[in-house]
């Protein structure tokens, strides 16, 4: 499988093979110093030992969750003194009859494909220009980065009062240049747009982080090279920088897609899904439902959804962007 | 140094002192018990205060109490914590969840606890209008506490500087609006100031049924089976609602704001505002003007839902603890104990014996506006409560908020709250 | 260092001013906030310069909910974490770096697959998990299920695959069995990405909300996050100068210490090498 074929190729050169054909060294991974017998089951031992504790972990708070949820999904929702029964597809026929779900299902989707690029641009954008000999980028990094330490909950609540019609500081800040007072998360068609805006303050300066790594690790004789031969900074940024930086617009887009379905405190605080769910997202839909009404298996329903997704993003990611990739 | 010749008696005064302490401790009872809070003010710092008194008066009982956010925070939680095997004793939770609570099995009937005729008495002594939202099938599952209305309050400045009589509120539907255009001040795009401001998020439905009873159209069964979202006067209600911001532009647009209203009222971003009587003593103390409080506008009917937390006690309970339990909820709603309440708050002191009490009389002749509610109360109607009360009062809540953004017309959003109810109550009708 | 090369004069002025702007914006809604927090609520709306400052709102804000308690917990869970996660990741990352045992490949895989499917997607069976095991509203229930983190598996995998193979074989020639040799070769070497990785873990759970607000129901265990959110969400009348000093107290210490240790967060990343 190429996934752990890529994965395992750490930067050793080793691809799962022994690298160095050296005898002494092929002997002595399988020599116990105690004794003179080579043991080779005593790696396997002892690799399982060591990854034992992890794995079950693991097991019990990732795999058999998901397994579980996938079970549940199939039977009906225990009830006071009336247990589960099995209902086949019941529940996903609900689901599909359901215009919240798809609703939910259309946000978060929105929602993902305007904070992911937006995220990313802006903090590839950052890095560059904190990066480069410009005046004051110590607090321009500091001012980047520090949304990010924040809990997401202190940012929402921040931000609701920024958001406050009429005396908010946007509304305030509006009005100096004569723009009427707005609602905008009680109306339908700006809430999501607030969230977003949120999601890309709070996390553009982390993502810059990366990049900045990244780029100091550029030689600059790339960049000297480049100007000998007169390329303009656009081309240079487009045909060596951003290419050179793509193993870490890998990391930062895996990051972000995770955060975009897995974030959803300023839900919480800001909207409550409302108003008319039009910013209520997958997560915060399966938590009303799991939580709030106690309908547990359609929220297992709902979950399901939501796994196939993140496995689906997963694997295109990997498959797809892992052939565009170039290492160094 | 006298302690070796005290050697041998040490032992025999440890093992008294032990065995009167173990007695002591045997005799406490702990009472957990969740509460949210819902109204400006220091409510946690009362709350304590009581339980507090109630422990000087009663040192055999401990009550520990737990605040526990918002009403829909404390319903959560306590239903969590019933479904992981430790509830809560008593909780204050919605009246309205009721039903909810009788479905998961949780909670317990007070009936089998009101032994003597004292008893008996005392939970006859409530106001009915609270009692419509805390008894179905014969029995009573709670017990009022912190009940409410929704009143109007008004910006008595405002009304004089719009020319109006800053002593009289606007008192049915049209004299609001014919109010509310002289008291909407503009300059340019902008408007600084609104007529009038209904919150609707949180729980649009509530405010809706201030409006909805005013057209004398009821939304639910007493049984909780049933709702009417699609009858023709509520959907009247919906479009007087929705006319206020839309045809009128006396009312800000959208969905607004619950926590913040007292706020904008304060900041005078709004002449009028319906709120609940359970902010009172939060606007006394903080209007920077003289206000007024009043009924909700009549139409052809008049009135307002009661809304609120009654006392619940969960199932599980020992025959000790339910004991020390009632002994609490009878403390915390003697007349006196909840006459101190309603000062301390606004809520409506839950018991006609309350009102009548020395300090009760005081205040309300010092401060008039704290007995309106007490007054509307006999037009007052239940809350909307059914089964998967939560489920119902979402579609409906995501109708009104429809319908006030304008992305569906009011009879479309009724209509299609309506079948989602009906969808959900479906298994309770059969 | 620097690949960029200069611009022109005039660009080289509209690209600083525009840098200027956009850092002048993204630190704007904090330091509205801090404004707020300072001073008293009647100004809170009301931009005014000679406004009284005041730290009256903190106090408030302090009193009027179990602030203390809230920062006891949410430190003892994200110390407890982490301490969990240095070990279990530390061992499995050992295991996957530097063993060959049957069906590797496969666990790592299945490791792997917690990259994407975090905790935080599966409350409802996790929570019923917690329920069985008796749990429900203790601080370890928080943290079990972060504790074998998919992350630090891969981050210090990837770290102990590029310790040369030399120093592992001396140390074992020296007579150290596997567990020595991982105490004293690897552990040593990767210093820096386990300090990165300690960053991320704990500002990750000092501010994580979802799962604890699910799996808590009591001032004991509440950290922070869920403290606030209950704070700040009474369906009263919103105070917002007292919850803008709340929100900043329970932010203010990851605040000051990255403040202060910014160089080492930023220097630490850079080092650990994550591309």
């Amino acid at each position: 499988m190429s996934v752990a074929r890529d994965i395992s190729r750490g930067s050793d050169g080793e691809a799962g093979q022994p690298l160095s054909p050296s005898p002494a060294a092929g002997v002595a991974r399988f020599i116990s110093p105690r004794r003179g017998r080579p043991r080779r089951w005593a790696t396997h031992i002892n690799g399982w030992l060591l990854l034992l504790p992890a794995a079950i972990m693991l097991a019990v708070f990732t795999h058999y969750p998901t397994v579980a949820t996938i079970i549940d999904s199939f039977f009906s929702t225990p009830k006071g003194a009336r247990p589960a029964v099995f209902v086949g597809l019941d529940n996903y026929q609900a689901m599909i009859e359901d215009p919240i779900f798809w609703r939910a299902l259309n946000n978060n989707i929105i929602y993902a494909l305007a904070t992911i690029p937006l995220t990313i641009a802006l903090s590839m954008t950052m890095a560059v220009v904190v990066n480069g000999k410009i005046q004051g980028r110590a607090f321009m990094r500091l001012s980047f980065f520090t949304p990010t330490v924040l809990p997401m909950i202190a940012v929402a609540n921040i931000w609701l009062f920024f958001y406050s019609p009429g005396y908010g500081l946007i509304d305030q800040v509006l009005g100096l240049f004569g723009v009427p007072a707005h609602n905008w998360l009680g109306n339908e068609h700006t809430a999501l747009g607030c969230l977003i805006v949120v999601a890309i303050w709070k996390d553009a300066g982390f993502f810059m982080i990366f990049y900045l790594a990244a780029l100091q690790q550029m030689s600059p004789a790339l960049g000297e090279a480049a100007a000998l031969e007169g390329a303009s900074r656009w081309y240079f940024f487009r045909r060596v920088t951003f290419p050179l930086l793509m193993p870490t617009t890998l990391f930062v887009l895996i990051n972000a897609i995770i955060n975009s379905f897995r974030l959803i405190d300023h839900v919480v605080v800001m909207t409550r899904g409302g108003p008319n769910n039009t910013t209520a997202l997958l997560l915060f839909y399966i938590y009303e439902i799991g939580f709030k009404f106690w309908d547990t298996a359609f929220a297992a329903t709902l979950t399901v959804v939501l796994l196939a997704l993140l496995a689906i993003l997963a694997l295109g990611q990997f498959v797809f962007l892992d052939r565009r990739i170039h290492y160094q | 140094m006298r302690y070796p010749k005290m050697k041998w008696q040490a032992p025999i005064v440890g093992a008294a002192v032990l065995a009167l302490a173990s007695t002591a401790m045997a005799a406490d009872v702990e009472l957990s018990f969740y509460y949210p809070v819902a109204v400006g003010g220091p409510i946690t710092k009362i709350i304590d205060g009581y339980a507090a008194d109630f422990e000087k008066e009663n040192p055999s009982i401990k009550v520990k109490a737990i605040y526990a956010g918002t009403y829909q925070d404390t319903l959560v939680k306590a239903l969590t914590a019933f479904k992981s095997g430790e509830p809560p004793d008593i909780a204050v939770l919605l009246s309205t969840d009721m039903f909810t609570l009788i479905d998961e099995d949780a909670v317990m009937p007070f009936d089998g606890l009101l032994k003597s005729e004292a008893d008996k008495s005392w939970a006859k002594g409530f106001y009915p209008a609270f009692m419509e939202n805390s008894q179905t099938g014969g029995k009573t599952w709670g017990i009022p506490f912190q009940r409410s209305t929704i009143v109007m309050y008004w910006n008595k400045d405002a009304f004089k500087a719009a020319g109006l009589n800053p002593d009289k509120a606007p008192d049915t539907w049209d004299e609001l609006v014919t109010d509310g255009r002289k008291l909407t001040k503009r300059d340019g795009n902008n408007v600084s100031q609104w007529g009038v401001q209904i919150p609707s998020t949180g729980f649009p439905y509530w405010l809706f049924q201030g409006i909805t009873t005013a057209n004398k159209v009821r939304l639910m069964n007493q049984a909780g089976t049933e709702t009417y979202f699609d009858k023709p006067a509520v959907i009247e209600a919906l479009q007087y609602w929705v006319d206020l911001s839309r045809k009128e532009k006396i009312h800000p647009p959208g969905v607004v704001e619950w926590g913040t209203t007292p706020k904008d009222f304060f900041e005078r971003k709004t002449a009028i505002m319906w709120t609940t009587t359970g902010n009172l003593t939060n606007v006394k103390a903080n209007a920077p003007f003289p206000f007024g409080v009043a009924m909700l506008p009549a139409h052809t009917g008049r009135g307002s839902p009661t809304g609120g937390g009654n006392f619940y006690f969960f199932k599980k309970m020992s025959a000790e603890k339910s004991a020390a339990a009632l002994k609490f909820v009878k403390w915390m709603t003697t007349p006196e104990h909840a006459a101190d309440w309603g000062i301390k708050t606004g809520y409506v002191a839950v018991r006609p014996d309350a009102w009548e009490t020395p300090v009760m009389k005081k205040y309300v002749a010092d401060f008039p506006p704290a007995a309106v509610a007490r007054d509307q109360l006999k037009y007052s109607v239940a809350e909307l409560s059914t089964h998967e009360n939560q489920r119902v009062t979402k579609a409906l809540n995501d109708g009104l908020q429809a319908a006030l953004n304008g992305t569906k017309t009011p009879e479309q959003a009724m209509k299609d709250a309506q079948q989602e109810a009906a969808r959900i109550l479906r298994s309770y009708n059969k | 260092m620097n690949p960029l090369y200069q611009p022109g004069r005039l660009s080289a002025a509209l690209e600083t001013a525009g840098a200027w702007c956009l850092a002048v914006l993204w630190i704007l809604p904090l330091a509205y906030a801090l404004w707020a927090s300072i001073h008293p609520s009647a100004y809170s709306a009301h931009f005014v310069v000679d406004a009284p400052v005041t730290a009256e709102n903190f106090v408030k804000a302090w009193n009027a909910a179990p602030f203390s308690r809230y920062f006891l917990n949410t430190f003892l869970l994200v110390t407890m974490i982490l301490a969990a996660q240095l070990v279990l990741c530390t061992l499995a990352a050992y295991a996957f770096a530097r063993f060959e045992f049957y069906g590797r490949e496969l666990a790592f895989i299945l490791v792997l697959l917690q990259l994407m499917i975090m905790p935080d997607v599966l409350i409802v069976e996790n929570y019923r998990t917690m329920t069985a095991l008796g749990i429900v509203d203790t601080i370890p229930a928080i943290g079990l299920p972060y504790m074998a983190s998919a992350f630090g598996i891969f981050l210090l995998r990837q770290t102990f695959k590029t310790v040369p193979r030399e120093l592992d074989e001396a140390a074992r020639v020296e007579g150290a069995n596997p567990l020595q040799v991982l105490l004293k070769v690897y552990v040593p070497l990767a210093k820096p990405v386990y300090i990165a990785y300690g960053l991320v873990s704990v500002s990750y759970h000092w501010n994580n909300f979802l799962w604890p607000l699910i799996v808590t129901n009591s001032v004991n265990t509440r950290p922070l996050t869920v403290g606030l959110q209950i704070f700040a969400s009474s369906d009263q009348g919103i105070d917002w100068s007292v919850i803008t000093a709340a929100t900043l107290m329970t932010s203010a210490p990851l605040l000051i210490a990255f403040l202060l240790f910014q160089r080492q967060f930023v220097q630490s990343f850079m080092r650990a090498g994550i591309r």
